[in-house]
């Protein structure tokens, strides 16, 4: 679906959001947590970005800031033709309906005191004026396209079961026919019998209503599924990003190579055959990211300059994308 | 025919019921299994399945009322751990079968130093005086690979990361030589990269102390890694059991096969849908007088709703409870 011909939905242009530090009788601002810092990216129309990474790195932190639930630190951020990255929040409020999102925790991001109509239609009662009759129809026309009985609709959050939750959410998130949507770890929470039945969903939804997904998770193999192209975050910063079959299948960056061969084969005759990259020590703390190249201090390959000098993001093949100052050598040679 | 070495642990019909307002929950269903010496036995299902009641069951640590263990026996040296007394088991939980739960701070206490946390049972269950305790914590330390033991012994578990957490826990079930390490989702919580690291050292650990090891996750990557054998549970019951790789080559319980057919292989072609199983496990309010996964079945036919299928073996170490059988096509002749 993603060619890269049709026109981006969505651009950021070095986008930064820091948290500052306060620390002291005084609250001084002695710091920042780097959560992103300063990365670029496209979304196409009608395609899934997957980003991936560890805990930590900055994935939703992507997510809520292109949506601006943050005041940005820097950077531009273009949704649909709108610069949005300087609008004021209460203006934001027009351009909300065209994008979404959905949260790993269906438990915690449903009002437990409201039912299943109110929760879909909330959005509807703050962005539209209906008549009671259209209101019901529209929150039927909901849960019959995320596959939930109409029902249903009296019912409470705690009534459900994890998947059905998250169908909820998929709902309400659908209400007002939104263009794009940040699906942060949507089916972390649910179990694997369940996860499938909620991505075919996601996949249903996309194709009926040609919807375009920045799709956040830390599972590898459902990105593999669902992504047309994927990027990977490492401690604030996007390391790679490529269609998903480059990525999946030959791997650029160290770090990249390091999270595909961690992710558990569950093939066993397969299982000798793979190479296992075991990275050493921990992801460093955001709020003091190292010299150079933020992965250094785990690069089974680093060398010299790696560790004073930060490598710039270059395009290695047309749509491939990687920050790594041995890739930069081999594209000099080439 | 090698002779057959007796088993550490050997667990025959355990009962295990939750009283609550709803009703009785019937969670685990007559489970018998046992635990060869050295072997890693990989137990596998959805959440709310019986895994983690099934185990603590074994050594007492479900909270009586609500639980209670009706029936059944767990033979380990020598005496019946259900009929034992609170001394008896405590002596053996914090000796001979070390326990580790999905999160690490369920094991460790906040406010005490993990240096203090390690030497505790070193000096109630070994004897030890103090100085010998702090060569051996040291000593565990090192084994599970944390950098800089010596010196971290004086820090308190908040001064860690996640991963260095369960690695602490690791080294405090292993300190006094367990027989049987039970791990219970030890690594869901960690990224990839550091469930890599722990898996990697947990292999290790097993071949230089050769304890049993009972692996309870619902990811089947993480089994087809480290398991000799697998047990796969639904509603309470083992439904499935064979060595790792002849379960993955020739599963034949339709949960099994559905499990596995769910899970998105990076591996292999991309499907265009993923395969789903639909519906959800329902709670059991009576022991199952049917098969607790027809609703879910695609093969379920008229005698599934009228018996609960036992366990059978299907070939010397498969073993499944199932009436209809996946070499045929066709209901069992049973
Ligand atoms: N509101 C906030 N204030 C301060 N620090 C924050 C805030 N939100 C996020 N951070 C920090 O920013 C970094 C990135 O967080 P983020 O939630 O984006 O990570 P993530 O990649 O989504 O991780 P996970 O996989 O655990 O969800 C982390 O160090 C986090 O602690
Ligand atoms: N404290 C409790 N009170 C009532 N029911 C419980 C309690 N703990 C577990 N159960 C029930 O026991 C069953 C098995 O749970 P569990 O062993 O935790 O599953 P798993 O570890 O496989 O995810 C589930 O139906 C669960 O709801
Ligand atoms: S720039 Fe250096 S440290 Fe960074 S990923 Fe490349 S080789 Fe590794
Ligand atoms: S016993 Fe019947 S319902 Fe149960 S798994 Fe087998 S075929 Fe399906
Ligand atoms: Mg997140
Ligand atoms: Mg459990």
């Amino acid at each position: 679906m993603s060619e890269t011909s049709a026109a981006p939905l969505v651009s950021i242009e070095g986008l930064k959001m820091y948290f500052p530090i306060h620390a002291g009788l005084f609250r001084r601002h002695v710091g920042d947590i780097k959560a992103v810092d300063d990365i670029s990216l496209e979304i196409f129309e009608g395609e899934t970005l997957g980003l991936v990474g560890e805990s930590g790195c900055g994935k939703s932190t992507v997510g809520r800031a292109t949506l601006r639930l943050y005041d940005i630190t820097a950077g531009s951020i273009t949704i649909d033709g709108t610069n949005t990255s300087k609008i004021n929040q209460a203006d934001l409020r027009r351009f909300r309906p065209r994008m979404q999102m959905i949260f790993q925790d269906p438990q915690g991001s449903l009002n437990p005191r409201m039912n299943v109509a109110d929760i879909v239609g909330e959005p509807l009662d703050e962005h539209m004026s209906l008549s009671r009759d259209e209101r019901l129809a529209r929150i039927h026309e909901l849960l019959d396209a995320v596959g939930l009985n109409r029902s249903f609709a009296n019912r409470y959050p705690h009534e459900f079961s994890g998947g059905q939750r998250q169908r909820i959410g998929i709902a309400r998130a659908l209400a007002l026919n939104p263009k794009f949507i940040v699906c942060d770890e949507p089916i972390s929470a649910l179990d694997v019998s369940i996860q499938a039945q909620v991505v075919n969903l996601l996949e249903d939804l996309q194709k009926k209503f040609g919807l375009t997904y920045l799709f956040i998770s830390h599972d590898l193999s459902m990105v593999h599924h669902i992504a047309d192209r994927v990027a990977v975050m490492y401690l604030g910063k996007i390391v790679e990003l490529a269609p998903r079959d480059q990525l999946f299948n030959s791997p650029l960056h160290p770090y990249t190579q390091a999270l595909l061969s961690a992710v558990p084969e569950p093939n066993p005759a397969r299982q000798n055959t793979r190479v296992h990259i075991v990275l050493k020590g921990d992801v460093p703390s955001p709020s003091d990211p190292p010299a150079g190249c933020n992965f250094c201090t785990r690069c089974p390959k680093a060398i010299d300059i790696c560790h004073h000098l930060e490598p710039q993001t270059i395009e290695i093949e047309p749509g491939r994308f990687a920050a790594c100052h041995l890739l930069e050598s081999a594209t000099k040679v080439a | 025919m090698p002779e057959k070495r007796p088993a550490v642990l050997d667990v025959k019909d355990i009962e295990t019921v939750f009283n609550t307002r709803r009703g009785t929950i019937h969670a685990v269903n007559s489970v018998s299994f046992s635990l060869e010496p050295g072997e890693l036995l990989g137990v596998v299902g959805e959440s709310g399945s019986g895994k983690s009641v099934t185990m603590m069951s074994l050594i007492g640590l479900l909270p009586t009322p609500p639980a209670r263990v009706t029936g059944g026996y767990v033979k380990f040296d020598n005496i019946d751990l259900l009929k034992a007394d609170a001394q008896q088991l405590r002596a053996v939980r914090g000796a001979k079968i070390g326990f580790i739960f999905q999160d690490p701070m369920t094991s460790l206490n906040p406010v005490l130093t993990i240096g203090f946390q390690l030497m505790e049972p070193l000096r109630t269950h070994m004897g030890m005086k103090k100085a010998a305790a702090k060569k051996r914590a040291v000593e565990l330390l090192d084994l599970v690979g944390m950098p800089d033991a010596e010196r971290r012994l004086s820090d308190f578990p908040h001064q860690f990361s996640g991963g260095m957490r369960q690695r602490v826990v690791i080294a405090m079930a292993l300190a006094c030589d367990p027989k049987v390490l039970i791990a219970d989702e030890p690594t869901t919580a960690l990224d990839v990269t550091i469930q890599a690291q722990i898996l990697e050292l947990v292999k290790d650990l097993r071949r230089k102390l050769g304890m049993a090891i009972i692996w309870i996750t619902h990811d089947l990557g993480v089994v087809a890694g480290i398991a000799d054998r697998v047990m796969v549970m639904y509603g309470g019951q083992i439904v499935e059991q064979a060595p790792v790789r002849e379960l993955f080559e020739n599963p034949q319980h339709p949960y099994t096969r559905a499990l596995i057919e769910t899970v998105p292989d990076i591996g292999a072609e991309r499907p265009e849908r993923l395969r789903t199983v639909e519906g959800q496990p329902s709670i059991l309010y009576a022991r199952p007088s049917a098969c607790s996964f027809r609703t879910r079945c695609a093969h379920a036919f008229e005698r599934c709703g009228k018996e609960n299928p036992p366990l059978l073996v299907t070939d010397k170490a498969h073993h499944v409870a199932c009436f209809w059988d996946s070499a045929t096509g066709e209901p069992r002749n049973v």
